[in-house]
């Protein structure tokens, strides 16, 4: 419809609108340097949001996996085919569960995925402290649906990752100069409150967010 | 039969008369006025986050047909294709054209007031496709085939006892509950079914940002995302007044957005799309539309009053703070956007003949105008549109859709008089002299003014005559 197109900029570029200028007036947004201020800030306002949180040093990974995945009795895991702590969490699930790489295209597997998978897991792009959410950069590695369509999302953050709020972590990692096809903020599991105010979990996507945060990686 | 702003009146009464209604809306309100009060730590930080949202609005829209070519151009470059229709029908014959070229038949939806603006759903059903809502609101009001109360919570003004009849009446296996945890599992049953299985997946948009060719959704069930993720087509619809200039213009809008709307620091997804799957990803849609949409908009544009309408974030806080809207509900209004920003937008989009009624139904209170976070000066909106709906337009300036609807000829008539009589002495004297005089031959039912008030009656002398006495 590119006369629609001409149509409506003709009659927006008709009015002569005098562009303003770029002015940007401060507002107080919650941030810090010290890094121990930002952790406690992002666990506290992750677990208010119902998602569980443990800070554990990167060697204790494999062990802190598998205890959480045999412990919630989690018996098929989906994961993806790289990303930085792919053999950490291969070596946490042999023998303890069912590892399903994420290696084909999302048709060839969608009905697995959907109703015979416990869990995705995933690492983490970063975080920011200021509303305790996760930043998740999914890609060929890690797509974007194992941290979706699962009941459980595992996701690995790495402290060093951490940002004090979103306009922080913008600027100092460019994204105005580009952005991969999905980027994702996660604040917590699936939720709604549609039902009379009433709080509940799991309303399409994960129903649990479990959070390991290496804190010395 | 949906209801329509004609027939403004007699819905409100309706709904007043409706004591669960009611008490379902006053319960609603209250909780998120609470949680929006809890949102912002003080009258500081709350004044100072609406100038930076208020400011960035204003400046995006005064660069709009500018802002608007280059979320197309980083759109395409992208790989997203963009569309563009004036009206509701070109929307949807977009919507058929994108989803028939794959022979599509089940589209999943995210919530997006616009596509209920075109009517997607009923559109679509003409040409044979089923378009399922997958907001666990919107589900539940698509169910009951009634329209979204709110544009926040569309099914706000029904009750879990309500939900779970809708759910005997429809979901085959509903085992009857009122636990809201189970209530929910069943719609997630239901609903991860369809997303798996659907050709297509809608959503609106919260924000697109022309510096990156990205749209932003703003979500906490994930319904969202699994609509934008696993089908192989995604279609996103949008306003043209929702491009903003840069991805840092994003981080405001987003918090004021979110604190204002429910009363949270931040949702539990914010979802940034900035094109379809590449060939080396295994997941995400293969295409990526993007439909933009005016119906209304540029009429709204043109006037530098009217353009604050444009500001709007669509977070719902004039809504729950309306005294008009928390007493009628959404549905009474008989409009997609209800409450006093639905009284502003309505007239641009459906024209003052059909909603001439709406910017009446105000005690001009101004709380609307206290609460928006991006400072839309809705009071003096309202004002301006019963004078539009009454009146000439302005020397110079274009006529509204529907300029003068609400004209009466006896209203007309009355004010003549009124300027006759009190610009003429001997006639205004003259007729004083016979108000006192008779002023006991007016009757005491005046129509609809006495309904709930006592018919006035004149003194019986005028207070020219009383101060003639005095002084004598």
């Amino acid at each position: 419809m590119s006369t629609a197109r001409t149509a409506i900029l003709d009659r927006l570029r008709r009015v002569n609108a005098r562009p303003l200028p770029v002015k940007n007036p401060d507002y107080p947004i919650w941030t810090s340097t010290d890094r121990e201020d930002m952790l406690v800030r992002l666990t506290e306002l992750l677990e208010q949001n119902h998602a569980e949180v443990t800070r554990l040093p990167r060697a204790g990974l494999v062990a802190a996996l598998r205890e959480r995945v045999s412990g919630a009795g989690l018996k098929r895991l989906a994961t993806g085919t790289g990303g930085e702590f792919f053999e950490e969490i291969t070596q946490a699930l042999q023998g303890t569960a069912e590892q399903l790489c994420f290696d084909q295209p999302l048709e060839q597997w969608k009905d697995e995925l959907f109703n015979h998978v416990d869990a995705g897991i995933t690492g983490c792009h970063g975080a920011i402290a200021a509303t305790g959410s996760l930043v998740l950069w999914p890609g060929p590695a890690e797509p974007r649906t194992l941290s979706l369509v699962p009941p459980c999302h595992i996701a690995i953050l790495k402290a060093s990752t951490l940002h004090a709020n979103l306009p922080a972590m913008m600027t100092e990692q460019g994204w105005g100069r580009g952005m991969p096809t999905n980027l994702l903020l996660v604040s917590g599991p699936s939720k709604t409150a549609d039902i009379q105010q009433t709080l509940a979990y799991g309303a399409h996507g994960p129903k649990e967010l479990v959070v390991l945060i290496l804190e010395d990686a | 039969m949906h209801n329509r702003p004609q027939h403004f009146h007699a819905q409100a009464e309706t709904a007043l008369a409706n004591a669960e209604l009611r008490a379902n809306f006053r319960g609603a309100m209250d909780y998120l006025r609470d949680k929006r009060k809890t949102a912002f730590a003080d009258a500081d930080e709350e004044r100072t986050i609406r100038d930076r949202a208020e400011a960035i609005r204003q400046r995006c829209l005064s660069k709009l047909p500018e802002l608007l070519e280059q979320l197309e151009s980083n759109c395409i470059a992208n790989g997203i294709r963009v569309h563009w229709a004036e009206n509701a029908d070109q929307a949807n014959a977009i919507f058929t054209d994108i989803i028939q070229s794959h022979g599509g038949t089940l589209a999943v939806k995210g919530k997006s007031m616009v596509s209920e603006e075109i009517e997607l759903n009923h559109a679509m059903e003409k040409e044979g496709i089923t378009c399922l809502e997958s907001d666990m609101g919107e589900y539940i009001v698509q169910l009951g085939q009634e329209t979204p109360s709110h544009i926040i919570m569309p099914a706000i003004h029904k009750n879990k006892r309500q939900v779970a009849e809708l759910f005997t009446e429809h979901v085959p296996g509903f085992q009857h509950t009122l636990d809201v945890d189970t209530l929910i599992q069943t719609g997630r049953n239901v609903l991860r079914e369809k997303y798996r299985t659907a050709d297509v997946g809608v959503s609106g948009v919260n924000f697109a940002v022309a510096e990156t060719g990205t749209l932003c959704l703003v979500e906490n069930e994930g319904n969202g995302r699994m609509c934008t993720t696993v089908p192989e087509v995604h279609i996103a619809i949008t306003g043209i007044e929702k491009v903003v200039e840069f991805l840092a213009d994003v981080p405001p809008l987003f918090s004021a957005l979110t604190r204002s709307a429910t009363g949270q620091l931040v949702t539990t997804y914010f979802n940034m799309i900035s094109g379809p799957r590449k060939e080396n990803e295994l997941d995400g849609p293969k295409e990526v539309h993007l439909v933009l949409l005016d119906n209304g908009r540029s009429q709204a544009f043109a006037d530098e009053e009217m353009r604050k309408t444009l500001q709007c974030i669509r977070c719902g806080a004039c809504m729950n703070h309306c005294p008009v809207y928390t007493r009628i509900g959404g549905h009474a209004y008989g409009t997609v956007y209800p409450g006093p920003i639905g009284k502003i937008i309505s007239p641009h989009l459906m024209g003052l003949e059909a909603t001439q009624d709406l910017p009446t139904a105000s005690s001009l209170c101004g709380a609307c105008g206290e609460v928006c976070p991006v400072r839309i000066p809705i009071p003096e909106l309202l004002q301006r549109l019963r004078h539009e709906a009454k009146q000439d337009p302005k020397p110079g300036t274009a006529p509204m859709r529907g300029q003068k609807a609400a004209a009466s000829n006896a209203e007309a008539f009355v004010w003549r008089s009124f300027a006759l009589i009190t610009s003429r002495p001997v006639l205004y004297r003259m007729l004083t002299w016979c108000a006192t005089r008779f002023r006991r031959l007016i009757p005491n039912k005046l129509g609809p003014w006495t309904r709930c008030r006592t018919a006035p009656k004149p003194a019986a002398r005028t207070l020219r005559e009383l101060m003639a006495e005095r002084n004598k």
